[in-house]
């Protein structure tokens, strides 16, 4: 038997076995790190392997709508969930809120407070940074705190960023004195943070579905199922997020 | 709905302008730059040339991180902007003008540096043995000499400009007027699902690109030795 033959028959057998008991799991970034260790829990519980991209969950909506091999995708809103229902890509009463989760306000030098917002109206040069409220679900929760306090009008002075994870960068490098993150990112980092009430927002539902191609994917439900557990719910709840109620 | 919304004419608007404050900053800054690098013989052309060149090779989104980090207030240049009383770059148009600066200088120096070193030595001190002081040598026979090389040039920083994301995307902050460019909206409403919206303007960025490339192709054939060769 030839050489190429040997490495043909490896290969092969190298793909069925990573194919069997693998989840391919499209996550929206600000959940990635939960997920890497939701993710690290499972493995060691089941055996299985799961393989995790994360991007913003627009990015995944587009792909999956094409064929994107993905399993199960975490999305950072209800909304791409829902409609990907609607096209029938998804199995089947799969769709389930996974986390909520819980907006901050975050400075690296001086601790902020909603007073800090309102030198917004005071001082036309200070700016503040929040993700693109027309896609990302922290940056419309932050429109609406910055609403709530009756600064609409300094929407010059708002600097969006593509996901919380850029407006905590432009906060980060000092270019803006605070931005809208999510809690989870800072929680137990350096600087400073300030928990906005949450009834000055809607609340940010994160939904899970299962796609279809994996509807018959032991792995991808085992963790779909695994999420559900009590362990599960804990880590969710140490990075920062609520878990709906059972 | 129209084809193209407010918002999105006045991205191509903000794009165009910087597009062409860019090129023209550029022209002014390389021309000296190619010009030094096609005749020294010093040991520091190849570190200059590669500086220069380094945009071609690093991701636009590290380069944009790093420019966002150098340019904040704790920064070197942010540093230095503050102390001349301008405050800091990132989230202004300025800024983006000083980014694009960086991140299309190899479109313009290279193909003016090439066009410079084709013409050689001997047309130069032809015009100096007939009188000709440096300034009048480098005005009156480079310059003209190198005309191709400098449309060229002008083309390709031009639409490179016009091209650029990353960069944009990480110090810009999408402010409309501001720093939201064309292919920042383009993004922006795929991010948001708003898909037809995404393919009306893209397809002005096809339609662009094609044309911009087409006359440069056309360009380049009545020019041979135009300096920089870009698929054909």
């Amino acid at each position: 038997m030839p050489k190429y033959q040997y490495i043909l028959a490896a290969l092969l057998c190298w793909g069925s076995h990573a194919a069997a008991d693998t989840v391919r799991v499209a996550v929206a970034s600000n959940f990635a790190a939960p997920m890497n260790a939701l993710a690290a829990a499972y493995e060691a519980q089941s055996g299985h392997q799961l393989l995790i991209s994360s991007a913003s969950s627009g990015k995944f909506f587009a792909q999956i709508r094409q064929g994107a091999p993905y399993h199960l995708f975490f999305s950072a809103d209800q909304d791409k969930p829902l409609a990907l229902e609607q096209m029938q890509l998804t199995a089947s009463g799969t769709r389930s809120t996974y986390a909520h989760g819980t907006l901050a306000l975050w400075s690296r030098f001086a601790a902020p407070t909603a007073t800090t917002l309102q030198s917004l109206a005071q001082n036309p040069t200070q700016k503040v940074a929040l993700a693109n409220p027309k896609f990302a679900p922290y940056g419309m929760a932050a429109k609406q705190v910055l609403q709530h306090l009756g600064l609409d009008h300094t929407r010059a002075q708002w600097v969006l960023g593509e996901n919380v994870a850029q407006s905590y960068q432009f906060a980060y490098s000092g270019n803006v004195a605070f931005g809208f993150v999510s809690y989870s990112q800072v929680k137990s980092g350096n600087g400073f943070y300030w928990l906005p009430p949450k009834d000055w927002y809607t609340p940010i539902r994160q939904d899970v579905v299962l796609l279809k191609t994996a509807q018959n994917n032991p792995a991808a439900r085992g963790f779909l199922a695994y999420i559900q557990t009590p362990p599960a719910r804990e880590i969710i709840q140490f990075w920062g997020y609520e878990v709906p109620d059972n | 709905m129209p084809f193209l919304t407010d918002t999105d004419l006045q991205t191509l608007w903000l794009t165009l302008q910087l597009a062409t404050t860019v090129t023209l900053i550029l022209l002014i800054i390389g021309t000296p730059i190619a010009w030094w690098l096609a005749c020294t013989r010093s040991w520091l052309k190849g570190p200059v040339a590669t500086i220069i060149a380094m945009p071609l090779v690093l991701p636009p989104t590290v380069l944009g991180f790093y420019l966002l980090l150098a340019m904040g207030p704790q920064g070197p240049i942010g540093a230095f902007t503050q102390s001349l009383g301008l405050g800091t770059l990132p989230f202004s148009f300025t800024g983006l003008v000083v980014a694009s600066v960086i991140y299309s200088m190899p479109f313009v120096v290279q193909p003016l540096q090439n066009t410079m070193e084709a013409i050689g030595r001997r047309p130069i001190e032809v015009a100096a043995t007939l009188g000709a002081g440096p300034w009048d040598r480098f005005f009156s026979v480079v310059l003209p000499l190198a005309r191709p090389g400098f449309i060229t040039a002008a083309i390709l920083g031009f639409a490179h400009t016009v091209g650029e994301f990353g960069v944009v995307l990480m110090i810009g902050g999408s402010i409309p007027g501001e720093t939201r460019l064309v292919s920042v909206q383009i993004y922006d409403h795929v991010e948001a699902l708003q898909y037809p919206q995404a393919h009306a303007l893209a397809a002005v960025m096809i339609g662009f690109a094609f044309f911009t490339l087409l006359a440069l192709y056309a360009f380049q054939r009545r020019h041979p030795g135009s300096g920089y060769k870009v698929g054909i």
